[in-house]
């Protein structure tokens, strides 16, 4: 039954500080960078008012941060952090030993672009360096899409068949910092929905201790390198269900990618993040004047949705995708994907990849109309890199 | 306190937390620095959790699928043992205030790391932790160099000593710089029980410990622990050398608490530090350069002055904790 929400006027931020309160972890450890920051200030608000009765740890860093996380959840506790940028940078080295731990651990990352030069606004490479590292990779839309997957991703993380450390991707400032209204579920249903982590290979479990992050040889790392291959596997069996369930509390329907008029449509665009709002207007504006174009919003970047992706894009006569960051020297990640998805399906789509956004630079509704006129006029070149909004 | 005796902890001893069959070379100092410290802690009845920094005393005790710990143990990095095991330490405080978990024994937490782990690449981690006033002890066995990756050099690293990063040559002789002094740093964080050891000396070493685990608050304890394999030594020769550091001042025996010092012994006679350099094969090097008498001369001033600086603190500092 869907429970009575609460309409509250927040930013994304105070969108992953309320799902944190809600959580109530027993252990966060975090390190302010802007513009993750509001929802560390927020979450330490609540700690010092005794709304939640989490033990924080202000750490000095995040490489300590992640690194004390690991710890805590290794000791059987709920453990968060959040992060931005050169902080997930820093963790880098930790990210993996978390995902290799098979950590149950759940860290909204507010996207900003990596250094350098040093830049404090939104793009996508600060996830992007992440992404083979094991981690399951969120990614909102909006605000109220921050609040919802960060319940959907502490379950799944918990979930046993998986014990993978999961991202919940938001557009620093666009999201972070903007406000919009937020449906908030009550607590005891979001306390039924979460219940209690199922305590495994507790450190605290000093009856059967346990020995976490061997030296691992070549006689046994290939074959746990392929257990996490398994377990990111297992992700796209249990998300569904995790969504499920999720939507009958909320009227929220979650899934590996979104479809926004993409059925019909003969030119598709794919993006990650905040822009797909944008697409949506445009998409909404050209379908009036009879133009076929639809959009498909990747939720999910890790594990990847290929299936989805080739259900929707095959037969398309062009598919746009859109990058908020690059791979120099090779093509962007998000288009490298879904290029490589495609090779396999009946009919190939025209192909092409732009890029847009980076440091926080504007993406308009003009931009977006140029990419699907591009499709349109048969103009899409695979193997050519374009930028949007770039002075050239 | 309880002095610690050999009778005692045999008489509580139940069963090994740190088990023989690991890899350590034969005459390492390493493996009796969490040997000890297992037997204290079992003597006082606690429970315990360790984190350890990456390397000699982690890869040759969990090598997969093998483990020489009958502890819940934790190695994360290099760098971060110490903000490892904070977030350990606060877990068990969050599960215990929630009531999910009730443990039998009180755990006590400890880090073990090496120099290179603490002196360097760590010394963030440690000091924050530390800051943060975690409950844990920092059990550093430090065998001047990182031995792990085939002996380089160290903050700890002493002058002249031979490593392959700053090796004694015909134009330098090797390490220029004395040893940072970590004991200093870490007491300088004031809410702290901080105290040197060595393997040699092991009732110092023990009783330490217990101090370490009963004080409320972060506990440091640096233990002088020689390496068989690049301090050129024998097998037979670790304990012994370990003594000789204390007995020619190059590793003075002492502890601050709350920055009131004590010295742990005072030896009635000194020899001279040359004799600690000449009984090592990894200062050979160094004996045979033109700049030997020299260095050897400064480590020698050098000591002495630290030797009548403790002397003074201890008399400057006496009942006068700074918290
Ligand atoms: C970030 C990082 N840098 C470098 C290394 C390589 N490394 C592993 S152990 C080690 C030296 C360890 O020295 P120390 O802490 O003194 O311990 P020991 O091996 O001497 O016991 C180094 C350099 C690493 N594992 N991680
Ligand atoms: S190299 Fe040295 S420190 Fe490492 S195990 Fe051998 S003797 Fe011990
Ligand atoms: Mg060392």
């Amino acid at each position: 039954m869907i429970a009575e929400q609460k309409k509250l006027a927040i930013t994304g931020a105070e969108a992953a500080a309320h799902a944190m309160r809600q959580i109530n972890p027993d252990v966060v450890a975090a390190y302010p960078i802007t513009p993750q920051t509001p929802i560390v200030e927020k979450f330490a608000q609540y700690v010092a008012d005794g709304v939640v009765d989490t033990e924080m740890i202000p750490v000095e860093s995040e490489h300590s941060a992640m690194s004390a996380i690991v710890g805590a959840a290794a000791a059987g506790a709920r453990a968060m952090t959040a992060t931005s940028a050169n902080g997930l940078a820093l963790m880098h080295e930790i990210v993996y030993i978390a995902a290799s731990s098979r950590l149950p651990i759940v860290m909204p990352v507010v996207n900003r672009a990596l250094s350098g030069p040093i830049n404090i606004h939104c793009d996508h490479s600060d996830t992007m360096a992440e992404r083979d590292s094991g981690w399951v990779q969120l990614f909102a839309e909006n605000s109220q899409e921050v609040y919802d997957l960060i319940f959907i991703a502490l379950k799944l993380a918990e979930n046993e068949n998986v014990r993978l450390p999961v991202m919940v991707n938001q557009d620093g400032f666009i999201i972070s910092h903007g406000t919009e209204i937020v449906e908030i579920l009550p607590d005891e249903e979001i306390k039924k929905f979460i219940g209690e982590q199922k305590m495994m290979y507790s450190l605290l479990d000093t009856k059967n201790p346990v020995t976490y992050g061997p030296l691992d040889l070549y006689d046994y790392y290939f074959e746990h390198k392929r257990q996490q291959v398994e377990a990111m596997d297992n992700v796209r069996k249990v998300f569904p269900e995790i969504a499920k369930e999720y939507e009958e509390i909320s009227g929220r329907k979650y899934s590996f990618v979104e479809s926004y008029k993409a059925d019909d449509a003969e030119y598709v665009m794919v993006a990650l993040g905040s822009t797909n709002g944008t697409i949506k207007y445009v998409v909404d504006k050209m379908r009036q004047e009879g133009k076929k174009v639809g959009l498909l919003k990747i939720t999910m970047f890790r594990p990847f949705p290929k299936e989805e992706i080739q259900y929707y894009l095959n037969g398309k006569k062009g598919v746009v995708v859109l990058d908020r960051s690059m791979s120099f020297g090779a093509e962007a990640p998000l288009y490298a994907e879904i290029k490589s998805s495609l090779y396999e399906v009946a009919v190939r789509p025209q192909l092409g990849s732009y890029i847009y956004g980076l440091g926080g630079r504007d993406i308009t509704p003009d931009m977006i109309r140029k990419a699907f006129d591009d499709a349109i006029e048969g103009n899409l070149v695979v193997d050519e890199q374009r930028y949007l909004g770039l002075r050239e | 306190m309880m002095a610690f005796n050999i009778k005692l902890l045999a008489k509580n001893h139940k069963e090994d937390k740190f088990v023989s069959g690991h890899r350590l070379c034969p005459g390492c100092g390493a493996p009796l620095v969490p040997k000890l410290a297992t037997l204290v802690a079992e003597a006082l009845n606690y429970d315990l959790v360790v984190s350890n920094a990456t390397g000699c005393l982690e890869v040759s005790t969990t090598i997969y699928p093998y483990t020489a710990w009958n502890i819940p143990f934790i190695h994360n990095a290099f760098e971060n043992a110490a903000a490892t095991i904070s977030g350990v330490e606060t877990a068990y405080k969050a599960l215990l205030k929630r009531g999910k978990i009730k443990p039998e024994r009180e755990i006590k937490f400890i880090a073990f790391g090496g120099d290179g782990g603490t002196y360097d690449i760590g010394l963030q981690s440690l000091s924050g932790a530390v800051e943060r006033g975690h409950n844990f002890v920092y059990i550093l066995y430090d065998n001047e160099g990182y031995m792990n990756t085939g002996n380089q050099r160290s903050g700890s690293t002493p002058p002249g000593s031979q490593t392959t990063t700053a090796p004694v040559g015909k134009k330098i002789p090797g390490k220029l710089q004395l040893k940072k002094n970590i004991v200093e740093i870490m007491a300088a964080h004031e809410n702290i029980y901080a105290a040197t050891a060595t393997v040699g000396d092991y009732m110092d070493y023990m009783n330490k410990l217990e101090k370490a685990f009963k004080f409320d608050g972060p506990a440091f304890i640096a233990v002088l622990t020689p390496c068989v394999r690049f301090w050129r030594i024998k097998e037979n020769a670790t304990l012994d050398i370990a003594k000789l550091a204390v007995e020619t001042k190059y590793w003075p025996l002492y502890e601050v608490e709350r920055g009131v010092y004590r010295i742990t012994r005072k030896p009635r006679q000194f020899k001279p530090v040359k004799e600690f350099i000449e009984s090592q094969g990894r200062f050979r090097n160094l004996l045979k350069h033109p700049m030997a008498s020299e260095i050897i001369q400064g480590l020698q001033d050098y000591v002495d002055r630290k030797w009548e600086r403790l002397l003074a603190l201890e008399e400057a500092t006496k009942d006068k904790p700074i918290r």
